[in-house]
């Protein structure tokens, strides 16, 4: 859907050219979440803003569905691309019915069905349509501005979203809980994004696919699991953190290493877990107790499978010896 | 008590007299706007051209007034309008566009950099960007620019009177040249007043167009 195909800006500076994002090339799928992930200055940003041209690529092609865009009008372009930055950068004169139809408009849709579009976005990103669509945005949270930040990028459904730290400004209550709204919200939108952070954990959280920048290279572009299992190198290591094998707990659910049946093993002494959760908690479980399983249960409370202390080591190791 | 007689006695010529000013007033600072708010809003592409631009009006700020009419009388008298109206009006229109330029430029550039990536990333052609976002959020500040252009040209128009222009100056020009106090205090009371009502009338302009997103408490039913 989106492809990268050794982009290159560099600046002219009065000390030599300084180049910022130096030959990357990846490829992101259809319906994917691809994160940019490194250090501030590490080029994340600049090359996240040069596929809607805020800022011209020195070398390289960028080929949105198989186009060149290169080819396209710039204003033409972004008007089909989401775009979401940290700042939100919602305008304060436009009340959020009226920020959500910022782009409709452009396109020339008529004010009734502009209203309509932004109460079904504000409804979709859990803001009642009737309590915010006439607000302005002086007066909204920073969770609901950012709300109305994503509404407003996905106005015209456009199947691109490039999100520029759009989270990072919020409190880590408030960011979860978005982080959370917003994978939902992909699953049934199933947009191609591409979502630029400097925190792992958001990237393992968010991302189908990382790619992970050093100094305007970029170092790897892989799964989460595949990253914290094998770094590509030391950079990527120390910054994916030592901890990286408790990030990797939270990529697996129980009812991927659970053994299907009750076989009476369960510790009825420990709290038992769901086939749904991630493997922290189990692993919290194991560690505060010296159980050796544990039991699994459904929403009506029956056990319907046991997770083993070996089964969860395994899964560890398994994937580190690949 | 004289004076209040002179003023009662002579409410048609002050009457007459306002609306001179006036007229010269409002066609120099309606020229101002529509030369000064493009200025403004142009140099701010440049941070030179701005400085120079200025640098230019803070210029025509020092100058007497009283010195510009004499400029403009030798230039002018070329077409036959030395004196009058027409000079009036160019010194008045000269006084008031730094304030508007300033004032436009300011606000223009005090735009959140955030709103402009955020207009410029969906797809705002320039003209867009301007027209729906900055400069409703600039307004405000562009008319504040306004009124002090009106306030300066109130005072500088009075001084027009020296060159035959009219005005509310009138009073006060023959009340100096015949030593009559009545007419020098009718001058002054009816420009201090003028000042006054059209600062007031343009704060509340100021008001209204004002975006709503834009003020500090709104009152919500």
């Amino acid at each position: 859907m989106i492809r990268l195909e050794d982009l290159t800006k560099s600046y002219e500076t009065p000390q030599g050219p300084v180049i910022a994002v130096d030959r990357v090339s990846f490829e992101v799928g259809s319906g994917e979440t691809c994160v940019l992930l490194g250090p501030s200055g590490c080029g994340k940003t600049t090359t996240l803003r040069m596929i809607n041209r805020l800022v011209a690529p020195s070398a390289g092609k960028i080929y949105l569905a198989g186009r060149d865009t290169d080819t396209v009008d710039p204003v033409e372009l972004r008007r089909g691309i989401g775009y979401v930055i940290q700042q939100i950068g919602l305008f304060p004169n436009m009340t959020v019915a009226e920020n959500i139809g910022v782009v409709p408009r452009l396109l020339g849709w008529d004010a009734a069905r502009r209203r309509r579009r932004a109460e079904e976005l504000l409804a979709l990103l859990a803001l009642p349509p009737g309590a915010f669509a006439d607000r302005y945005p002086s007066e909204l949270s920073g969770g609901q501005a950012q709300r109305v930040g994503v509404a407003r990028a996905l106005a015209v459904d456009p199947p691109v979203l490039l999100m520029d730290e759009p989270f990072a400004a919020l409190d880590p209550v408030n960011r979860e809980a978005i982080q959370d709204e917003f994978l939902r919200m992909q699953q049934k939108l199933r947009k191609t994004i591409l979502f630029v952070s400097h925190d792992i954990d958001e990237a393992v959280k968010m991302a189908d696919r990382i790619a992970i920048f050093n100094a305007g290279r970029l170092v790897q572009f892989a799964a989460p699991d595949e990253m914290l299992a094998h770094p590509a190198d030391a950079f990527v290591a120390s910054f994916v953190g030592r901890d990286r094998t408790l990030k990797r707990l939270r990529l697996t659910r129980v009812r991927e290493v659970m053994t299907g049946a009750d076989d009476g093993s369960g510790d009825t002494n420990v709290p038992a877990v769901s086939a749904d959760d991630d493997l922290r908690g189990v692993a919290a479980l194991f560690l505060e107790s010296d159980t050796e399983s544990l039991r699994c249960i459904d929403a009506a409370g029956r056990v319907i499978g046991i997770v083993k202390r070996s089964a969860v080591a395994a899964r560890l190791a398994i994937d580190d010896s690949r | 008590m004289e004076t209040l007689a002179f003023i009662l006695h002579n409410l048609p010529a002050i009457g007459e007299r306002t609306v001179e000013h006036l007229s010269i007033v409002s066609v120099a600072v309606g020229i101002a706007i529509i030369t000064g708010v493009p200025i403004g809003i142009a140099i701010t592409q440049s941070r030179r051209t701005a400085d120079t631009v200025l640098y230019l009006g803070s210029i025509v700020m020092t100058i007497p007034s009283i010195a510009l009419f004499g400029v403009l009388i030798p230039i002018l008298s070329k077409i036959g309008q030395g004196i009058g109206w027409l000079p009036a009006v160019i010194a008045a229109m000269l006084y008031a566009q730094l304030p508007i330029i300033r004032n436009t430029y300011t606000a223009i550039r005090n735009v959140d950099p955030a709103l402009r990536s955020a207009a410029i990333g969906m797809g705002m052609s320039v003209q867009q960007r301007l027209a729906r976002v900055e400069i409703p959020i600039a307004l405000p500040v562009i008319i504040a620019g306004v009124r002090i252009a009106v306030v300066i040209n109130i005072g500088v128009t009075a001084i027009a009177a020296y060159i035959g222009a009219g005005g509310l100056g009138t009073f006060i020009s023959r009340g100096i040249s015949q030593s009559d106090i009545r007419q020098l205090i009718t001058g002054a009371l009816a420009l201090g007043l003028l000042a006054i009502a059209a600062d007031y009338s343009l704060l509340w302009l100021q008001k209204r167009l004002t975006p709503r997103g834009l003020v500090k408490h709104i009152d919500r039913p």
